[in-house]
């Protein structure tokens, strides 16, 4: 299992390098000239291409590309066009305001998501069956940004329970912005969760374990739920990218200090190594969850861990 | 020798698939009123000029009429600039609709394609272009696009773009997929078998077979291409004002959300309805395309 | 001298009702498995033999299924009668079933032993790891060595999956023990193998046994007695010699013609002609009349009555009465 753990990780190493090559190449063809930006428009066109030769942008862009390899390994992702500041530091001051907010909003909705797709399997056809899975249907179909801005409508200008904006407020700032970012979530899984139970409870295997005498609830809970979690387990690492990637325009609505909002503004101010750094942490965070997910259906499907050996 | 006579059948057994998937289609409420929802808002993206003049009443400001409330007159209400919302809302259905089709069009035939090379032919091929969607996939799609746009600049072409290439690894993948399924089984042996080239053995016989899954992905698809036009649009980077975009209707009403909620709670609820439908469609296709589940 | 039933169905019926019809699974179906004896229920695919298997255990889907009328008298008890703690108790205690399909039908992500045991402690007051000891020597009685046990399915074989599933169904040693087409999934070889073990099994703890099968070869080879099933219906049943040898039914000589013939392979095979009749739609009278070469008028619209040749073998069939039924020169041997 380690040694499996130790390829997987090392696997992750081609993956990141080739989407900060591909990130990297797409934010090249990017208009403007940096060093123009940086030195503002009264700079002589000598100054500029002074500042470009340091910056080393007259480089082929394969050898810029090695070159801000070579320093992210070194833990340093270049300098802000927009503040002249280390991105590393931006980056690294953001990044606890994002995950922790993706963290409490994913383990809520899987928690909720979870039981809430078993039951309404298992009691399927029922009223409580159909109005989960019609919440649910809403679920995946609302916009989470529109969520957003009605949770914060309804609850923090007119009720006033919660923070408008921002992460001040201890725990009750994030309730709000992990409702919206969650909702999706709990909606897709639920829905995965129903239809992979259904799928498993028709199983052959399901009557062999009615036909021993065991309670319903055994035949549920130990042998149905963890084949119908192979499917859930899937169905969660999508949905925590898409978690993360969202966290984009949720953070923007509740001005919430992390790494989504730090890369609007960059784009808007293209701010090329700022939106690099935000992706690239972004997506090393993608990486790992779904190397996590890639373990767990190990732990959970026998027939993967053989392949492993 | 009989290879057309094969051919002929294989689309007579099309055929009634085709009418037996269309009659449980007809059986499915929701996906019913996902159909007949999407058939008027297309409709209604194509008619937009006859209903509202695009100059005079959805571009033009109109101040002395501006931030009323719904009412008769307007019943969506009106703008901080006096425009009309229902008459912005029914123009922006033409924007998200014509950016979701292309942009799923576009990813669909370059990603069909590489999927279909890909699981065809196998070997190196195959292992070149699934690493990369590996890579690709590996991104959260929503950056995936923003980076895009960034890099191409915010118009309403590059958002398109940005869509198109974020969702061409899922569809190579799926495409794939399903050519791998249907590659090695006896009807396409046959084909090979009597000297069919490469291109006629994937565009008739293996591509129509996997249509299925293909046609329920990309309504799928459309409903997340709204979302992110809507997503991207809301966050500045796509559809730029004053051209109507629902996501850009959102963004400019949420300032206005203390006193004139209507503003930001009617674009959010067109984007929640289409993208609905199109989950309804999607799913009740699925069921019906594949009746062994559900 | 009555006779002791292990198990004894009688009038059963059985429907799954869909939204669009009503398909007759099991219709007024008589079935009785003397104890200690073994029944081989033959007939082709759909004739409803699964779906009696699973009545017995009480496990027809519901819904789409449902069981009309009838009884299941197990060891005296009506099966039909139980309440869902009680059908519970009589599961791998007082009857097992194996499944056709080895390869579906263990759960992926348990290891063998596991699923051994866990009936074993379901019926048995033992702890987990008295359980976990009794399915290794389980598994070695079917076969299997007791440290593979500690493996999952997809690491077995077919037949060692079948042969596991044997195990599972005889952990408790029920009275009676259901066996679904057991060999029909595996190679020729295999199908063997697992029969001379099941039929060892059988004979050491004096399990009664009901054997669905389409293969005469293996009621030949197992079974006492015979029920001939068509259209969820036993149209004749007897010994094996009464079967074998004193064929009354049409359709039980149609079977018998559709097998190859070892010692004359010049004749040729005479398979039934036509298609089991749609069960959702069954004629009114004989089921089998619509494929029947002697059917008559009268086959059409009457249900034919029992008639018994001796004591322990019947036919349902209008070519007979009560006088001629002794005589077996009816069916034309052609």
């Amino acid at each position: 299992m380690l040694k499996y753990i130790t390829r997987r990780i090392l696997a992750m190493i081609p993956v990141v390098i080739g989407i900060t090559f591909i990130v990297f190449m797409i934010m090249k063809m990017a208009p403007g000239d940096p060093a123009r930006m940086i030195l503002g428009d009264n700079a002589t066109p000598e100054a500029v291409e002074a500042l470009r030769e340091e910056m080393g942008l007259n480089d082929n862009y394969l050898v810029q590309y090695g070159r801000y390899m070579i320093n992210l390994c070194k833990g340093d992702m270049g300098t802000s066009y927009k503040n002249n500041r280390p991105v590393v530091d931006e980056v690294m001051t953001r990044v606890p305001a994002t995950f922790k907010l993706a963290f409490v909003s994913a383990i809520v909705s899987i928690l909720i998501a979870i039981p809430l797709g078993v039951l309404a399997a298992v009691k399927q056809g029922t009223l409580f069956d159909n109005a989960s899975m019609v919440v649910s249907l809403i679920g995946i179909s609302m916009p989470a940004f529109w969520l957003a801005l009605m949770l914060m409508l309804k609850f923090s200008l007119q009720l006033k329970w919660f923070p408008v904006q921002g992460a001040n407020d201890g725990w009750r700032s994030y309730v709000l912005p992990a409702i919206a970012i969650g909702f999706m979530n709990m909606a897709a899984i639920a829905r995965t969760t129903r239809s992979s139970m259904l799928e498993t409870i028709r199983q052959d295997y399901i009557r062999t374990a009615r036909s021993k005498g065991i309670s319903e609830q055994e035949v549920i809970s130990h042998h149905a739920f963890r084949n119908a979690l192979i499917p859930t387990v899937t169905i969660v690492g999508v949905q925590l990218g898409g978690l993360l990637g969202g966290a984009v325009l949720t953070e923007t609505v509740f001005a919430w200090p992390g790494l989504g909002r730090l890369m609007v503004e960059a784009v808007n101010a293209r701010d090329v190594p700022t939106v690099l750094g935000c992706i690239v942490i972004l997506s090393i965070g993608f990486s790992i969850v779904n190397l996590v997910v890639d373990l767990l259906y190990g732990l959970i499907d026998p027939r993967v861990r053989t392949m492993y050996h | 020798m009989n290879g057309t006579v094969d051919t002929n059948k294989e689309v007579q057994k099309k055929n009634s698939l085709a009418w037996d998937t269309w009659k449980r289609l007809l059986k499915n409420k929701g996906a019913m009123f996902g159909l007949v929802f999407m058939v008027g808002l297309v409709l209604m993206a194509i008619f937009a000029d006859f209903l509202y003049d695009y100059d005079t009443q959805v571009i033009a400001q109109n101040i002395q009429d501006r931030l009323i409330h719904p009412c008769m007159a307007h019943p969506f209400g009106t703008d901080e600039f006096g425009r009309d919302l229902l008459a912005r809302i029914v123009h922006g259905s033409r924007m998200s609709l014509v950016v979701s089709f292309t942009s799923v069009a576009i990813s669909l035939a370059v990603g069909g394609v590489l999927g279909a090379i890909s699981g065809y032919f196998g070997g190196m091929i195959d292992d070149i272009i699934m690493r990369i969607t590996d890579i690709l996939l590996a991104i959260p799609m929503t950056l995936f696009a923003i980076v895009i746009v960034a890099a191409l600049g915010p118009n309403t072409q590059n958002l398109a773009l940005a869509l198109a290439a974020s969702s061409i690894p899922i569809f190579a993948r799926l495409v794939r997929g399903s050519v791998i399924t249907v590659r090695d089984v006896e009807y396409v042996e046959a084909a090979r078998a009597i000297g069919a080239n490469h291109f006629t053995i994937i565009t008739k016989h293996i591509l129509p077979n996997c249509m299925a899954p293909i046609i329920v992905q990309v309504t799928l698809r459309i409903a997340t291409a709204i979302y992110n036009t809507a997503a991207l649009s809301f966050l500045g980077m796509g559809v730029q004002a004053p051209a109507p975009e629902w996501g850009g209707l959102l963004a400019a009403g949420r300032s206005l959300i203390r006193d004139h909620s209507y503003l930001s709670v009617i674009p959010g609820l067109a984007i929640m309805l289409t993208v609905l439908a199109l989950n309804l469609l999607g799913d009740g296709l699925r069921d019906a395309l594949d009746p062994r589940l559900k | 001298m009555e006779k002791e039933y292990a198990l004894n169905i009688e009038d059963l019926k059985v429907v799954y009702k869909t939204q669009h019809s009503v398909v007759h699974a099991v219709n007024s179906l008589d079935l009785k498995l003397e104890k200690g004896k073994a029944l081989g229920l033959v007939g082709e695919t759909g004739a409803g033999k699964t779906t009696t298997g699973l009545a017995v255990l009480g496990l027809v889907p519901n819904p789409p299924g449902i069981v009309e009328r009838g009884s299941i008298f197990l060891n005296g008890r009506d099966v039909l009668k139980m309440n869902k703690k009680e059908l519970r108790k009589i599961r791998g205690k007082e009857v097992s079933m194996i499944f056709q399909d080895p390869m579906t039908s263990l759960n992926p992500v348990l290891t063998v032993e596991e699923q051994i045991s866990e009936v074993i402690r379901t019926h048995n007051k033992v702890n987990r790891k008295e359980a976990l000891e009794k399915a290794r020597q389980m598994l070695e009685m079917v076969g299997i060595p007791g440290e593979r046990g500690s493996e999952y399915p997809h690491q077995f074989s077919g037949g060692m999956k079948q042969r596991v599933v044997i195990a599972i169904a005889l952990a408790c040693q029920p009275d009676v023990l259901i066996a679904d087409e057991p060999t029909t999934a595996l190679d020729v070889t295999i199908q063997a193998q697992v029969l001379e073990m099941m039929k060892a099994l059988k004979e050491k703890y004096n399990t009664s046994m009901v054997m669905i099968t389409h293969d005469l070869g293996i009621v030949a080879e197992i079974c006492d007695e015979v029920s001939v099933m068509y259209a969820g219906h036993v149209v004749e049943h007897g010994t094996l010699e009464d079967i074998f040898d004193n064929t009354r039914h049409p359709y039980t000589r149609g079977l018998f013609d559709s097998l190859p013939n070892m010692e004359d392979r010049s004749q040729r095979l005479k398979p039934i002609k036509g298609l089991m009749p749609d069960p959702s739609n069954l004629p009114e009278g004989c089921a089998f009349c619509t494929r029947c070469a002697y059917a008559t008028e009268q086959c059409e619209k009457v249900k034919p009555p029992r008639f018994w040749r001796n004591d322990t073998h019947y036919v349902e069939c209008h070519l007979y009465s009560e006088n001629d039924i002794q005589k077996g020169e009816v069916l034309k041997n052609e």
